[in-house]
């Protein structure tokens, strides 16, 4: 079963290529415009054996972790607080309603103008938007922390902290993997964006600069990579994900938020 | 009767407490600013509505919201049809699979100088980059949501005859909706990031073209009234996403507090 | 009104063979409420998914009203073990009822009749307007009776419908269900696990053995037509109709060959011919 889907994939996989080889051969579409896969490969190679490119790759990834770690360490330490202390849930909640469905692109100018082209404008746009994703996935973790395990806790005396490290966490913690696995995806998207639109250095300043000089091939070369990075990207947190929660029961399907 | 309302009280208070501690920090700390970038709230606010209504509301803000509205219809409808027919077959699945995990890797913007080529710098080229971005998290989701109809809902309803066009509307995309929902939620913030973006690059109306005119021009108040009304919009544009949700999916709701109740 | 002739039902997938059903007979005729009991596992499930058109049988054929079998036959309605999962969760009760009606293109005078009456007959008068999830399992049960009912079947499958509620809710289901056979002349398959249920609802009882499964033994169910959940379940006949059903079963777990025997010579269990 597993392996003539496999087999499946790769044949449409493969039937993608070949459309994209196709299409433009039998000029259904202009070439200038679509190039066949076989020119889109050939720039690929190009790049990849052009040492600017894996510097412009190493900015974006740089970008990408430290946001995201940023994010990450910030959205769980808020989150747990928010939920534990009394009050502050409530108390927070029509605020971070308020302020989550802004686009994070909506802070572009002020981070020209704040830092310009600096890294520390990918860092602003980067963290603002994986920041909920965590924060959101923690809050519900929290919220499902059994209420019998947690009076077991209290009736054997456990402290505060104890509490925090022997029921919330490990309760909360397939959770919080699903926000750090939707938080990574964002993160890349926002690097890519902040190099895009404000210049900063990295694939998306790339891409702009290949746009500009009507390098066509190498623009789609570039855009693959950013594809194949946000595939790797998903698949390898959705492997630490499942490494991480292997003695866990289930691992759990995503809260929709 | 009064611990009811004591109880009301309370509840709005916990709501509007914190906004209203934050707005007043901004508010003083920003009071007496002569730092450029950080005007005080104050002459934000006054700018305001200077600067959105009238010509620019016309001008600007209804053109931006009528490319969201097609670009995100147009991936809705593409979406919801074309993730219903490869959900509902195990093998169009399998043969798709790892191209659209792929197509949905790109990060969205990076679509916006692919789609210039074909569509220049016109409505059709920011529809199409808003509805070629939305697109995927409606779609993966309706596969997953098909896919995922019930065994013995699906027999009951052939059983009784509830075949073809009845099957999708009463059963099929019924089923699917709670998981369809998800992605169009998704998809509705990642419109909005696009519509920006789009307008950002190549424009000559549009809330991204003139929040980044504001920015180049150095008209920072101006620029700050921009940032607060793309907010405002994301978060009115959420809040009408859940009222429709709320409607639409209210016998989800229903059952899954049911079901947490009993378990 | 319903023949069962030489049904054999073989699972193949990913090189392995399951023979779930080997070779089953029998008929129920027009009117007759008649119950399959069998050892769990024993193709139960698959036998009643063959017999609704559910799934295509490797061999034999299942004939309804003269007519073969070869997909959801439009005069039959199927009541499943899941009623959580057979009802929609997304349509009032009333809704859920009305659905297949529509599909039959009746028009909306007569549906309403048609889902008033079956909502009345299960006594969920009041619950249309409800969504099943807000219902108890029972009265869950109960909307799914009412859209078989509604749907007016000449033949009527009930798939362990009763498997999954309480005991009580289950005695008031079980009276329920003999009450509309009486009062309706419906034909109804009922398949169950449960042997005293078997034996109190039947008129026949069909036990069938494990899997690869085959009609062990006919047993005629000469208890009186009245029927009530005191008196039927403590009289000397049901307690001697459900110990031969029982050791039937058990004969049919270990695979010992079947003896047709009753330890009553008064039984009037057909002889082997």
């Amino acid at each position: 079963m597993r392996g003539s889907n496999a087999l499946l994939g790769a044949a449409g996989l493969a039937a993608f290529l070949a459309l994209g080889e196709a299409v433009p051969r039998l000029g259904l579409v202009d070439e200038d415009y679509f190039p066949p896969t076989s020119r889109i490969a050939d720039a690929l190679a190009t790049e990849l054996a052009d040492d600017a490119f894996w510097t412009a790759l190493g900015d974006t990834l740089t970008g990408w972790a430290i946001g995201l770690a940023i994010a990450v360490t910030a959205g769980i330490l808020a989150g747990v607080l928010i939920s534990v202390t009394p009050y502050l849930r409530e108390a927070t909640a029509s605020t971070i309603e308020f302020l989550r469905p802004i686009p994070s692109v909506a802070l572009i100018p002020l981070a020209v103008l704040l830092y310009g082209t600096e890294l520390r404008s990918v860092l602003l746009l980067v963290v603002y938007a994986s920041f909920w994703q965590v924060l959101v996935q923690v809050m519900y973790g929290v919220q499902d922390v059994d209420p019998v395990a947690e009076e077991t806790a209290r009736s054997y005396g456990l402290g505060p902290w104890a509490r925090v490290r022997h029921v919330l966490w490990p309760t909360a913690l397939p959770y919080v993997m699903t926000g750090v696995r939707l938080a990574a995806a964002v993160a890349l998207i926002l690097a890519v964006t902040a190099e895009l639109v404000i210049g900063a250095p990295g694939l998306g300043a790339r891409i702009a600069v290949a746009q500009t000089s009507q390098a066509v091939p190498e623009m789609y070369a570039l855009v693959v990579v950013t594809g194949v990075l946000g595939l790797l990207i998903n698949v390898g947190a959705r492997t630490v994900e499942r490494r991480a929660l292997a003695w866990h029961q289930s691992v759990r399907g995503e809260v929709a938020v | 009767m009064s611990a009811r309302i004591r109880y009301f009280a309370l509840r709005l208070l916990l709501v509007v407490a914190l906004p209203a501690v934050l707005v007043a920090a901004w508010w003083f700390a920003s009071e007496s600013s002569t730092d450029v970038y950080w005007p005080p709230l104050r002459t934000i606010l006054t700018t305001f509505p200077d600067v959105w209504t009238g010509e620019r509301l016309r001008q600007d803000v209804l053109p931006s919201m009528a490319r969201l509205t097609a670009g995100y219809g147009c991936a809705a409808v593409a979406g919801v049809a074309l993730g219903t027919v490869i959900g509902s077959y195990r093998r169009v699945r399998a043969v798709c699979e790892p191209v659209l995990e792929f197509l949905r890797a790109v990060p969205p913007p990076v679509l916006v100088p692919v789609i210039m080529l074909f569509a220049g710098i016109g409505d059709t080229m920011k529809i199409a980059v808003i509805a070629s971005g939305c697109v995927w998290p409606i779609l993966l989701n309706t596969v997953e949501g098909v896919r995922a109809v019930d065994s013995v809902m699906s027999e009951t309803a052939r059983s009784y005859g509830v075949t073809g066009v009845a099957r999708l509307r009463h059963v099929v995309l019924r089923s699917a909706s709670p998981q369809i929902f998800a992605g169009l939620r998704q998809a509705l913030s990642i419109g909005l990031i696009l519509m920006v973006i789009s307008e950002m690059f190549a424009a000559s109306n549009g809330l991204g073209f003139t929040i980044v005119q504001f920015q180049r021009g150095f008209a920072i108040p101006d620029m700050w009234t921009g940032i607060l009304l793309l907010g405002l919009l994301g978060f009115v544009l959420s809040v009408l996403f859940r009222l429709v949700e709320r409607r639409a999916l209210g016998w989800y709701h229903g059952l899954r507090d049911a079901s947490r109740r009993s378990s | 009104m319903l023949d069962v002739s030489g049904l054999k039902k073989v699972y193949e997938g990913s090189g392995r063979r399951v023979e779930a059903v080997r070779d089953l007979t029998f008929t129920v005729d027009a009117g007759e409420l008649v119950c399959l009991v069998g050892p769990s596992g024993c193709g139960k499930t698959t036998l009643l998914k063959c017999v609704g058109g559910l799934l295509t049988p490797t061999a034999g054929e299942v004939r309804v009203g003269g007519r073969r079998v070869t997909g959801p036959p439009p005069d039959m309605a199927v009541v499943f073990q899941e009623y959580g999962r057979s009802l929609f969760p997304w349509k009032r009760v009333g809704e859920n009822v009305e659905l297949p009606l529509k599909q039959k293109k009746l028009g909306a005078a007569r549906r309403r009749e048609l889902v008033a009456d079956a909502l009345e007959s299960v006594g969920l008068t009041d619950a249309a307007g409800a969504y099943p999830w807000q219902l108890s399992g029972g009265m869950q049960q109960r909307v799914a009776i009412a859209r078989a009912l509604a749907y007016e079947p000449e033949v009527l499958l009930m798939d362990e419908p009763f498997a999954a509620v309480d005991a009580q809710t289950r005695a008031e289901l079980e009276d329920l269900v003999r009450g509309l056979w009486r009062q309706r002349g419906i034909t109804i398959l009922f398949v169950t696990h449960d042997i005293d249920e078997a034996v109190y609802l039947g008129e026949r009882v069909l036990i069938l053995s494990s899997s690869p499964t085959v009609v062990q033994e006919q047993l005629k169910i000469d208890l009186p037509a009245d029927r009530d959940q005191l008196h039927t379940r403590v009289a000397p006949r049901f307690a001697e109709l459900r110990t031969h059903v029982y050791e039937q079963i058990q004969a049919a777990k270990r695979g010992t060959p079947v003896d047709r025997l009753t330890k009553d010579p008064t039984s009037d269990t057909p002889p082997p011919h």
